[in-house]
């Protein structure tokens, strides 16, 4: 059962996609600076993952070579309209505000990655824990900078204030560089620190 | 300052290595390095003896500095008496207090009221960068085990400098906590910084908090309620016209105009051009191509003409006076480690913050002032250009080998 218990928890912090790999940083600076917007992608990325990794698995014995990468997208690209129509359903102001960004959830290179290097060549049971656990890697990550981005840049959390600001007869002054995209990347890189000089095993070389 | 060498001699031996406090050697190395000249000499092969190190290098920019300084105290306090003149209000708070204690007035006439007023409102911009500057600089020194660099000198001069006077201090702190940990440190300290650690706090500070780094115009004049535009920002709004309406080439020369407290006065960094070219220290390779960039680009748009823009009509002699294009050229793009290296990189990294500042000035309406961004992105491309100035060298030398 280690095994199984390896392969749902490595990529939380051992093999994160994002902080060890750099996978998935376009929606990580597009969709983070509101944790509700994040929850919601993380929520989509992990059933795609999820989903695409068992089918792919599923079918991997069936499927040609040569056309394996086709059969992939499209297994990822029905999982990604169903979860585009879902929101679009059931949740339409996130769905608005996350606009092109639950489409593009099809070129996560986490979610390609992980069918193509885990899934063609594991059975369906494994392959399930592993695209759960890769996107919990891809959640906790994005949780922690939409969480900052939200709270310096916004003075919220999840739309309550935590930090009332000065515009609404608080103290707080809201960062605005932290409601910009790069700012992202200065939290994304400043998690990357913190987690390798936490496990310094994930130290690249200097050559 | 034989007792200072012998009292520094005798705690050595806690320091060093197996010593009670060698954690802290960083510390003890720098207060010991301030003082004296190192007693370490180079023991690779190859070296060259020259007097002149990493200190004297630095301390020649600060030195270069002094007119600046002087003109950011006098002309934050010209500005603000002015302003208070007219009015007829009074400097507020403990400025105000502390000025009376020591009986001045606030006369924009008076050349101490000025200065003095002007300090009031400098020194503590100054203290607060140099303190929380040195403070990480000193944690990463000792985390690391390297010494504290001299080149936090030059950098916690230059950020007040490009800082408006009335800038909370606590965002001072932020800002330089931001340019020294994130634009230097964790690259790996002084000489390995690819951004001018200085303007890569302020860009922080400018994209985090625009309100008190540019907005409402009301943070260029400390007096309280009172709203000055920069000259820039009147150009921005009504072309030439705007600007010679309120001040006169020459009060932009001498530096008598609203704008973040060091960089008004262009003839003061003539005066710290002239001892950076004259000592070596700065690339007046870089000073010339971007003077040329700047000139040719802005005598350009004058000729192309803009019936919908004003700023086109700003001519090439006005963008050499306003803003902090002066400042910038000077001490920013002349920084040894962010800039090009190579020499006919020099040229093209000056050339490129030069037209790059222009255009940002003239076509981009959302931000009257462009020399910081400019310099940050020439910062970006100087490795790059100077890789493609290598290449280009071998590529012309094997020919050579092989033909």
């Amino acid at each position: 059962m280690s095994k199984a218990k390896d392969v749902l928890l490595d990529p939380i912090f051992n093999k994160n996609p994002i902080g060890l790999q750099i996978l998935g940083i376009c929606s990580a600076l597009a969709v983070t600076s509101k944790l509700e917007t994040v929850l919601v992608m993380c929520l989509a990325v992990t059933f795609v993952l999820a989903g695409s990794n068992v089918s792919v698995s599923l079918i991997r014995r069936q499927v040609p070579d040569s056309i394996r990468i086709i059969v992939e997208i499209t297994i990822i690209a029905t999982l990604v309209i169903i979860v585009d129509q879902f929101l679009k359903a059931y949740a339409f102001g996130v769905s608005k505000q996350l606009s092109v960004f639950v489409g593009l959830i099809i070129t996560n290179c986490i979610v390609l990655g992980r069918a193509e290097a885990f899934a063609m060549k594991n059975s369906p049971g494994m392959s399930l824990l592993d695209g759960i656990g890769n996107g919990l890697g891809y959640s906790i990550v994005l949780l922690l900078v939409g969480f900052f981005r939200e709270l310096f840049g916004a003075g919220k959390l999840l739309g309550f204030t935590i930090l009332p600001s000065i515009n609404d007869g608080g103290w707080y002054l809201p960062n605005g560089l932290m409601l910009l995209p790069p700012s992202a990347f200065f939290i994304i890189g400043l998690l990357i620190w913190a987690l390798r000089s936490w496990k310094t095993e994930q130290v690249e070389e200097e050559n | 300052m034989k007792a200072l060498r012998n009292l520094l001699d005798k705690l050595h031996p806690h320091f060093a290595k197996g010593g009670k406090l060698e954690k802290l050697y960083p510390l003890f190395e720098a207060a010991d390095s301030f003082a004296y000249t190192p007693g370490e000499v180079t023991d690779g092969a190859p070296h060259v003896r020259d007097a002149i190190d990493l200190k004297r290098v630095m301390i020649t920019v600060v030195i270069a500095l002094i007119p600046c300084f002087f003109m950011a105290m006098w002309n934050t306090g010209f500005q603000a008496n002015s302003v208070l003149q007219a009015s007829g209000g009074s400097v507020e708070g403990w400025r105000g207090a502390l000025l009376a204690l020591l009986g001045f007035s606030a006369d924009p006439n008076s050349f101490v009221d000025n200065l003095l007023l002007g300090a009031a409102w400098f020194v503590p911009i100054y203290l607060v960068t140099n303190i929380v500057g040195g403070l990480w600089e000193a944690l990463f020194s000792i985390v690391r085990g390297h010494e504290i660099n001299e080149g936090f000198l030059v950098t916690g001069s230059l950020f007040p400098l490009i800082c408006p006077p009335t800038l909370p201090l606590w965002q001072v702190a932020l800002g330089i906590s931001f340019g020294v940990v994130v634009g230097k440190e964790i690259f790996g300290g002084t000489g390995k910084n690819f951004l001018n650690p200085a303007l890569t706090g302020r860009a922080f500070l400018f994209f985090a908090y625009p309100a008190q780094l540019s907005g409402g115009n009301s943070v260029w004049i400390a007096a309280d309620g009172a709203s000055g535009a920069t000259a820039l920002g009147r150009a921005a709004e009504g072309g030439v016209q705007a600007v010679a309406g309120m001040y006169s080439w020459f009060d932009a020369f001498v530096g008598t105009i609203p704008g973040s407290m060091g960089e008004t006065s262009t003839l003061a960094c003539l005066f710290g051009a002239t001892i950076l070219v004259l000592t070596g220290i700065g690339s007046w390779r870089i000073m010339l191509s971007c003077l040329l960039g700047a000139l040719s680009l802005s005598a350009l748009f004058l000729l192309v003409d803009s019936s919908t823009n004003p700023m086109f009509a700003l001519g090439p002699h006005w963008h050499l006076v306003l803003g902090g294009f002066a400042f910038g050229l000077v001490f920013m793009t002349t920084d040894p480690v962010s800039g090009a290296m190579t020499e006919e990189g020099q040229w093209l990294y000056g050339l490129l913050i030069g037209a790059m500042c222009i255009l940002i000035r003239v076509v981009n309406p959302a931000y009257p002032e462009g020399i910081m961004l400019a310099i940050l992105f020439g910062n970006v491309f100087a490795p790059l250009i100077d890789q493609l100035v290598l290449k280009y060298h071998i590529k012309r030398r094997l020919r050579h080998v092989e033909g």
